[in-house]
This record gives structure tokens, C-alpha cells and sequence, in this order.
């Protein structure tokens, strides 16, 4: 079943893609949730979490709209030749978007955790804001920000919503395996919907199990 | 000056000399926080030797300190190291606490968990520009006895060891100043004795001045140059320990946690009667104690009303020690029947209490030549 692999394999690709890409954005937000007062921070908190609440087609559609012809981020993207809409790109937008605020909440979460005092304690012995970031924070933080990491890819694998509206279901083109499940049950091919069924279900017990025991590990140390 | 390796409090003529040392810490500061909670601070502390800020929870000394380290910006206080100005919002100046050069030493060690001690020894080291000579980590991992903990991780380290690893942290980062904030107060007892002689040991080796907050009587009296009483965020009083102790209007509750204190060498020891001979800074002091090498210096502490005052020199008492003095200052508490003068013994303040109906039957007063007669000595170590 080359198809089935090439599925499986493009959904992956996009999910690890989705999650490298939103990781430093991701760790930085948490980050400033986490240790920076600012003006506009209960807003910013606001508006990551929206992905997590409304419905992923009602983002998918906003999402069209941004970026679609005629939309405001849509018409500078053509001028420099990029379309995102029905691509493949659009798939790892949508991607992105739902799993961010997995991402930022599981960074916040992480950096509270890691102990204000040790990072004045680095302060006291010379390094600097970048510095104790690199040096204490983020090894204090590794476990919670791996399973942040977990998270936002076994929640990429599955997304369906915001994809289908932003990126269509084009054969050979944005077609996941969530998508392609869908897909196959209106075209009655229950066979390959199984199959893609079986691949889905395999992925997200291997993510979810990692991801807990990445998180016991943290609640132990 | 020399008192970093002379600790000898009674000999400094007064508080003036010591707050004009080569490099005095100035810190101005006024703050209001929710609830009654305020600050009002004017410090100048010496630019060496051991700066005890003493006073209870709530009294502002530990942020006194963080606004000293740069942990903390009050606005509109001013901070400063001789002639570096470390934060002047008039001039909107503030060096953050990685450019100050301050050793710090928190309560609770704050060792970083994901490094071995070795590490965490070597994380301020390897920050340092120029690098430190090799021979100075040999030296300071000796003078904190750290040799054996090198390669454990912090997690297996006693309480005492731990702070031992962060004194040793923060000496390697060679600051200008070092900042000690109840670095014993998490310790039980046994764990402070075993830290409190590696502190005087720093005392005695170390060239910069130290900061040291504290709400122990038992810690002030044995580490203190220089003692800054804090109660709720006002300055009782800034001055050379004995001077700050004998202050005549001191709070009552504190006299009675501090005493007099006494310092002088160790002259010798007659073991047959179990009795130290100590030379003070006004005459010699006889206490029971065990035996000690001639030249240690040693710190006693002495209750006002352990001290009875004479007008001559009386015979046939149980008294070993009587010392000649002048009164220098009288203070009655309002509607007491008791007061307090204090007597100058050479250099040596000493206060004693005694009932008003003695002051007058003795016709005491100010500048008159008496005897101070010491029961019993209480001796801190």
C-alpha cells in the first residue's frame, strides 16, 4: 500500500515540522507568561488559548480568510509568490496554529515550575538574562517542555478541522491521515479507512505513552 | 585599617573611622508596600570586615540586601560601592545584579540541582573575565573543606555542606563584596556549629567586606564588626558592635538578647582553678573557660545587670574581676525603678543596671571615676 505510507509519512513530517517550528516561539511565550509582567499579557494569554476553545473549523475558516485571496495576509503572500491555501503549507499552518497553545501552555507550565531563586543565584554569580535562560531555566525546564513538545505533536497528528477548510482534501497533496480517513468513509472504502485507522491509533498511543512518562519523570524529580 | 584580619571591635575609637574605610557601602532607600509594611533606610556600612544587618522577621533586612545585590529595585534608592554607583534613578542608573560582582549566599544554598558540586562551584568561576588563577579554587575548595564533595551531586549533600558549596560558589566569582542572607537560620543546631567556624575562618582570610543578615544574637555576637540594628524598616542604630550595644537607648528587649560584649586576647590559663585570663581593651578579664592558645581572640558577653557598680575599690567580695572607668552616660526608662549607666573602661564601653536609689545614695553622674565589678561572664563561643 504505497499510498498508506505516503499518508502516514507526510502526516508525521508535518507534525514534527509543526512542532519544531512553533517550539522556539512557543518556549519564548511561555517564558514572558511566566516570568514578565506586561501590558497586554491577560490579551496575548487570551488569544493563544482561543485555538484550544473554538471550533477548529471556525479557526480553519479565519484562518481562510487571513490567508486566502483577497486577505490581508493573503495578498502579501502572493506578492512574493507563496500560497498557502489548498497546499501543503496550508496543512502545517493549520497545524501549527491548533497545537500552539499546547505548546506555550505546557512551556509556562515548565519555566513556573523551575525555581525563581536558582535563576537570582546565577544572576549573583554573573550571567546574564540569555545566559541563565540557557544555563538553568531551560535544563530545569527540559522534562515539561519535552512533554509540551509530545503533546503538541500527538495533537498535530490528529488534526482535521482547521486543516480541511484551510488546505482542502487534495489527493497526493494535503491528504493526512486524518483526512484521509474521512475521506475514504465518504468514498465507503471502509477497508482503507481501517487502515489508516490502525496507523493513527498506533502513532497517538506511542506519543501519549511518552508523553506520560515524560511527565511522571518530571512529578518524581 | 586593617580589620580583616584584626577583628578587634574594642579598639576602634568610634563608628566615624570605621564608616570612612577605603570603600563604603552607602545605600539610600524609602519604600511603602501594602500594609503597614515600610522602609526607611540611611546605611553606611565599612568598607571591610563583617557587617552584621540584625533584626527580626519583618524588620527589612533581607531587603535591605536584595536591594543591595540588585535583586530588588526600589525606585528612587541609591546604591553604591566606594566610588562605583551600582543604582541613582535621579540619573536613571541601574547595574543589574550580574554586573555588580556580588558573592551572595541565600538561606536555603540555592545549589543548582542539574550540576554536580564541581559544577556548581565552577559556574561563576567560568564567567569571570580575566579567569581566576587555578591556584586560588584549590585554595577556597581547602578553606571550605570541599575536596571529598567535589563530584557528588548537590541532592546528596548534607544542609551544612550545602551551604558550604555555595560560600565556596560565590568566594570563586571573586565579587567585591559578599552578602550572607541567614545562610545558618535552615540549619539545626549541630549543622550550625559545624558552619559557623568556617564563617570565622573567612572572617580572618577574607579581604572584602561582608554583609551579613541575621536575626541570631548568638551569630551577630561572634561574627559582627560592625552591627546595624533593623526594627520594622527603621535604623535603631549603625555603629562598631560594643558602640552599637551600648547605646543608651537601646530597646530594652535587645539589651536583654545582647548583653555587653567584651573581646580581648587570651593571655593565659590557670588550670588549677579552671580560669582564662583575657586582655581587653581597658585591663585583664578572668573567666572560667577551658584552656585556649595565647594570642585567640575571643568575644564574651556580659548581662547589664551581671555589672555592679562601686565607688571605690572594695575588698573582701567574691568579685575576680573590677575594673576602674568613667561614666559616660546615664538613661532611666520612663517610671523605672531601675536605670542604666554606662562605663567607659579604657576603650571598652560597659553598661550596668542598677535601682535609681543606688545611682543616687552613690551620688553617681556623668564623669565621675568608678568601679565596674563583673559577676559572672557569659561567654559566647
Amino acid at each position: 500500500m504505497p499510498e498508506l505510507l505516503e499518508v502516514t509519512l507526510f502526516t508525521i513530517g508535518i507534525a514534527a515540522l509543526a512542532t519544531l517550528l512553533i517550539m522556539p516561539p512557543g518556549v519564548w511565550l511561555g517564558w514572558l507568561l511566566a516570568r514578565r509582567e506586561w501590558p497586554g499579557k491577560a490579551l496575548v494569554e487570551t488569544l493563544v488559548s482561543l485555538p484550544l476553545v473554538i471550533p477548529p473549523v471556525a479557526t480553519g475558516l479565519l484562518l481562510l480568510k487571513l490567508l486566502g485571496r483577497n486577505g490581508p495576509l493573503g495578498d502579501f503572500l502572493a506578492s512574493w509568490n507563496i500560497e498557502i491555501v489548498f497546499t501543503w503549507k496550508g496543512v502545517l499552518v493549520a497545524t501549527m496554529v491548533m497545537s500552539f497553545p499546547l505548546m506555550v501552555r505546557s512551556a509556562r507550565v515548565a519555566i513556573e515550575e523551575v525555581d525563581r531563586g536558582l535563576e537570582e543565584a546565577a544572576a549573583m554569580l554573573g550571567a546574564g538574562p540569555l545566559d541563565r535562560f540557557w544555563s538553568i531555566t531551560l535544563p530545569l525546564a527540559r522534562r515539561g517542555l519535552l512533554a509540551g513538545c509530545v503533546l503538541s505533536f500527538a495533537r498535530a497528528l490528529g488534526e482535521f478541522g482547521a486543516t480541511v477548510v484551510l488546505a482542502g482534501m487534495i489527493p497526493g497533496r494535503t491528504i493526512t491521515l486524518a483526512l484521509g480517513i474521512y475521506q475514504q468513509i465518504q468514498l465507503g472504502d471502509d477497508h482503507a479507512a481501517l487502515g489508516l485507522l490502525c496507523v493513527s491509533l498506533a502513532l497517538a498511543f506511542g506519543s501519549v505513552w511518552l508523553g506520560n512518562r515524560l511527565s511522571s519523570k518530571k512529578a518524581r524529580a | 585599617m586593617n580589620e580583616a584580619s584584626t577583628p578587634a571591635v574594642a579598639n576602634r575609637p568610634s563608628s566615624l573611622a570605621a564608616a570612612n574605610g577605603p570603600a563604603t557601602i552607602a545605600l539610600d532607600l524609602q519604600l511603602r508596600r501594602s500594609g503597614s509594611f515600610s522602609l526607611d533606610a540611611s546605611l553606611r556600612l565599612p568598607g571591610s570586615g563583617i557587617s552584621v544587618l540584625f533584626g527580626h522577621s519583618g524588620s527589612g533586612k533581607t531587603t535591605l540586601l536584595r536591594v543591595l545585590a540588585g535583586l530588588e529595585r526600589v525606585p528612587g534608592a541609591r546604591v553604591s560601592l566606594g566610588d562605583q554607583t551600582w543604582q541613582d534613578d535621579a540619573r536613571g542608573l541601574f547595574v543589574p545584579p550580574e554586573r555588580r560582582r556580588i558573592g551572595m549566599v541565600f538561606q536555603d544554598a540555592r545549589l543548582f540541582p542539574h550540576l554536580t558540586v564541581l559544577e556548581n562551584l565552577h559556574y561563576g568561576l567560568d564567567r569571570l573575565k580575566p579567569a581566576l588563577p587555578a591556584r586560588s579554587f584549590d585554595d577556597t575548595v581547602a578553606l571550605l573543606n570541599l575536596g571529598a564533595l567535589l563530584q557528588r551531586g548537590v541532592a546528596h549533600l548534607s544542609g551544612g555542606e550545602r551551604q558550604r558549596v555555595a560560600i565556596a560558589r560565590a568566594l570563586l566569582s571573586k565579587p567585591c563584596l559578599l552578602l550572607l542572607d541567614e545562610p545558618l537560620a535552615s540549619l539545626d543546631q549541630a549543622l550550625k556549629s559545624e558552619v559557623l567556624p568556617y564563617l570565622e575562618r573567612l572572617h580572618e582570610e577574607l579581604r572584602i567586606p561582608v554583609v551579613y543578615v541575621t536575626h541570631s544574637p548568638a551569630e551577630t555576637l561572634r561574627l559582627a564588626d560592625h552591627l546595624v540594628l533593623l526594627s520594622e524598616g527603621r535604623v535603631l542604630r549603625s555603629a562598631p558592635l560594643a558602640e552599637a550595644l551600648s547605646g543608651m537607648d537601646l530597646p530594652e528587649a535587645l539589651r536583654e538578647e545582647f548583653g555587653n560584649v567584651m573581646e580581648g586576647s587570651v593571655v593565659s590559663h590557670d588550670s588549677q582553678y579552671g580560669l582564662l585570663t583575657l586582655a581587653f581593651g581597658g585591663g585583664l578579664l578572668r573567666l572560667p573557660h577551658r584552656a585556649l592558645p595565647q594570642g585567640t581572640r575571643l568575644r564574651v558577653r556580659i548581662r547589664a545587670s551581671d555589672i555592679t557598680v562601686a565607688v571605690e575599690q572594695t575588698r573582701g567580695t567574691s568579685m575576680l574581676n573590677a575594673f576602674t572607668g568613667i561614666i559616660d552616660g546615664e538613661f532611666t526608662p520612663d517610671g523605672a525603678a531601675h536605670m542604666l549607666v554606662r562605663i567607659r573602661v579604657g576603650t571598652t564601653p560597659l553598661v550596668a543596671r542598677l535601682t535609681r536609689l543606688s545611682h543616687d545614695q552613690l551620688g553617681l553622674h556623668k564623669g565621675r571615676t568608678v568601679w565596674a565589678m563583673v559577676k559572672s561572664v557569659a561567654v559566647d563561643s
